[in-house]
């Protein structure tokens, strides 16, 4: 399987305005990041809020500028391409966003939404009624919707118009943002079959950004574990157990429903480093319990352990 | 949609008074020659500074001028130039705000300063400057005038993009390919423009009393066409024995500003937009 979407040593520094008398602090929200999104796949992001994850999702799109590394789809350099060139190319790649309550403006209606796509990249459509009908359709939105506003509509049927937006211009690769962290649980099934019919159907590819785990293991392909902006661990099958102690921590964290099958959760100790001054060693180290004072001195590499599994840990576990 | 809201305005006791009243001015303005009895310069030397009686319900000026058709006549210059001018500061303001709002940089440091500048001097010393160096006249008021509310509808609309900007529908928008100008046009300024449009409105009432202030100095419109400030400037001659002269003048700007105030009010709450007109 040929990767779509090729991440080269991405990373993107944030800095804080200089002022008077205040000094320029630097963030590295995105750290070297290097990951290959293999054509009709599922690849999860996991991580704590605040990791890097939703930035690592713009990145990839060029909604932000990488400070360093570049982002190839389908063997074109994103980074090489005109305003107007990435303009066109947006077509190809899409995004559904976390907050279906702020993803569609208040004043348009929902035909108005869907159609806004074609209007912006200029391509005419022969049928434009018959268009959104099939969009929302293909999205499970009752047709007589299209002439109201978007507050008129429920959290879940905001989402649906968000992914129909995206799919309007037949996109093979779509970067989803926590689509179903703003919605009810209930609603969240029905979001994630929906998704989930869709990339099977358009043989779509997707980036899946959640934090998650029981959500990423069922949905999810390859998946990648992310710590203060770095990827920590990747693994190629979601149910693979993780050897990196961050990685099973998160595992662990995850809450079963079945009481009987219910364990003691483990909960980390210590302090998360602070982005703008991190630690020259692991990132994880001053919350590891398998630190020893190589993690806390030398940076672990991520280098692949078997077929397709990566880690970046000087003693990985089990 | 629009209509029934305006509808729903108008049938406060507050919004139906005060749109009362600003239907009638706007009216005078639109068909003063129909409406006033005599001409705005029809003088009557033997019938001076008399008092009001059926024959001139307000009474008349030092010249024998009719004072109703002149207020009537004057409706028709304060509301032209308070409106032109207001409308030029919000469309000039609107263009200056969006652009520094949505690209900041160099742009905006410039025109936050200068905007800031402006706002620490009042209206009137702005206007009376600017009258200074372009000379008197009805256009360099309705020029003047516009250039000192500036400031407030750049101020307002920058506010409003800077805000707006970081909704996830303007990412989302970038994300299928638009332009900045679509960006700016298609969604920017449509979700920014009612409070602005409001403040505009309240910024109406604002204009008259500035217009009228720079006519009762002499500097708006030149005599014989008659501006409400003008009529109060020469009333003051006669204050002990034609007070009416001054007094009807008077009048009728404060009755025109309290209803545009009170209008602006009512479409405030009806909109419910206070909270984001606070920064003027």
């Amino acid at each position: 399987m040929s990767a779509l979407v090729s991440l080269l040593g991405l990373t993107r520094d944030f800095s804080t305005g200089s002022g008077f008398l205040k000094a320029r602090r630097v963030m590295r929200a995105v750290d070297d990041v290097t990951l290959d999104i293999p054509r009709g796949s599922v690849t999860g992001v996991v991580g704590e809020s605040g990791c890097g994850k939703s930035t690592l999702g713009r990145l990839v799109l060029r909604l932000i500028s990488a400070s360093s590394g570049s982002v190839t789809y389908d063997d074109t350099d994103l980074g090489t391409l005109s305003p107007g060139a990435m303009r066109k190319m947006r077509r190809n790649m899409q995004m559904v966003f976390q907050d279906p309550y702020s993803a569609i403006d208040p004043r348009y209606t929902i035909r108005r939404t869907l159609l806004e796509p074609y209007q912006v990249q200029r391509t005419p459509l022969p049928d434009a009624e018959a268009r959104l009908q099939e969009l929302m359709s293909m999205v499970g939105l009752n047709p007589d919707l299209a002439a109201s506003y978007p507050h008129q509509l429920s959290g879940g049927q905001k989402q649906r118009v968000g992914i129909a937006r995206a799919l309007a211009l037949n996109p093979s690769f779509l970067v989803l943002d926590e689509p179903t962290a703003s919605l009810d649980v209930s609603i969240q099934a029905q979001i994630i079959a929906l998704l989930e019919g869709l990339q099977r159907d358009l043989g779509l590819t997707y980036l899946f950004i959640s934090h998650d785990l029981s959500l990423v293991r069922y949905f999810c392909d390859q998946v990648v574990v992310m710590y203060m902006g770095r990827v920590v661990e990747v693994l190629p099958k979601a149910r693979d157990t993780p050897h990196h102690p961050y990685a099973q921590a998160l595992t662990n964290s995850h809450f079963e429903p079945d009481p009987t099958r219910r364990k003691q959760v483990q909960i980390l100790k210590g302090e998360i480093p602070s982005p703008f001054n991190l630690p020259p060693g692991c990132a994880f180290a001053a919350r590891c319990p398998a630190a020893t004072p190589l993690c806390h001195s030398d940076r672990p590499a991520l280098e692949s352990a078997s077929s397709g599994h990566q880690i970046a840990c000087h003693h990985p576990q089990g | 949609m629009a209509l029934r809201f305006l509808w729903g305005v108008v049938h406060t006791p507050r919004g139906g008074a005060s749109a009362f009243v600003l239907m009638l001015v706007i009216a005078c303005a639109l068909f003063a020659p129909l409406i006033a009895p005599y001409g705005y310069a029809l003088q009557n030397l033997p019938g001076s500074n008399t008092s009001p009686n059926a024959l001139h319900w307000l009474g008349t000026d030092e010249f024998g001028r009719d004072l109703l058709s002149r207020i009537i006549h004057g409706a028709r210059t304060s509301l032209t130039v308070a409106v032109t001018a207001i409308s030029i500061s919000v469309v000039v303001g609107m263009t200056f705000g969006a652009i520094a709002g949505y690209f900041g940089g160099m742009f905006d440091r410039v025109v936050t300063a200068v905007v800031d500048l402006t706002w620490s001097f009042p209206e009137i010393l702005i206007a009376l400057i600017l009258i200074a160096i372009i000379g008197t006249g009805t256009e360099s008021i309705i020029i003047a005038i516009s250039i000192a509310y500036l400031a407030q509808f750049t101020r307002l609309t920058r506010a409003q993009v800077m805000a707006l900007r970081q909704e996830t529908y303007i990412e989302a928008t970038v994300n299928l390919g638009a332009g900045h100008f679509h960006v700016i046009f298609r969604h920017l300024l449509p979700n920014a423009i009612t409070p602005v449009i409001v403040a505009g409105m309240l910024a109406i009432g604002d204009a008259i009393i500035l217009e009228a202030t720079l006519g009762f100095f002499g500097l708006g419109a030149q005599p014989p066409i008659p501006s409400w400030g003008a009529m109060m400037s020469s009333g003051t001659a006669q204050i002990f024995i034609a007070p009416w002269i001054i007094l009807f003048p008077g009048a009728a700007i404060a009755l025109t500003v309290i209803s545009i105030n009170l209008f602006g009010d009512a479409l405030i709450d009806a909109l419910n937009i206070r909270s984001r007109l606070r920064d003027v």
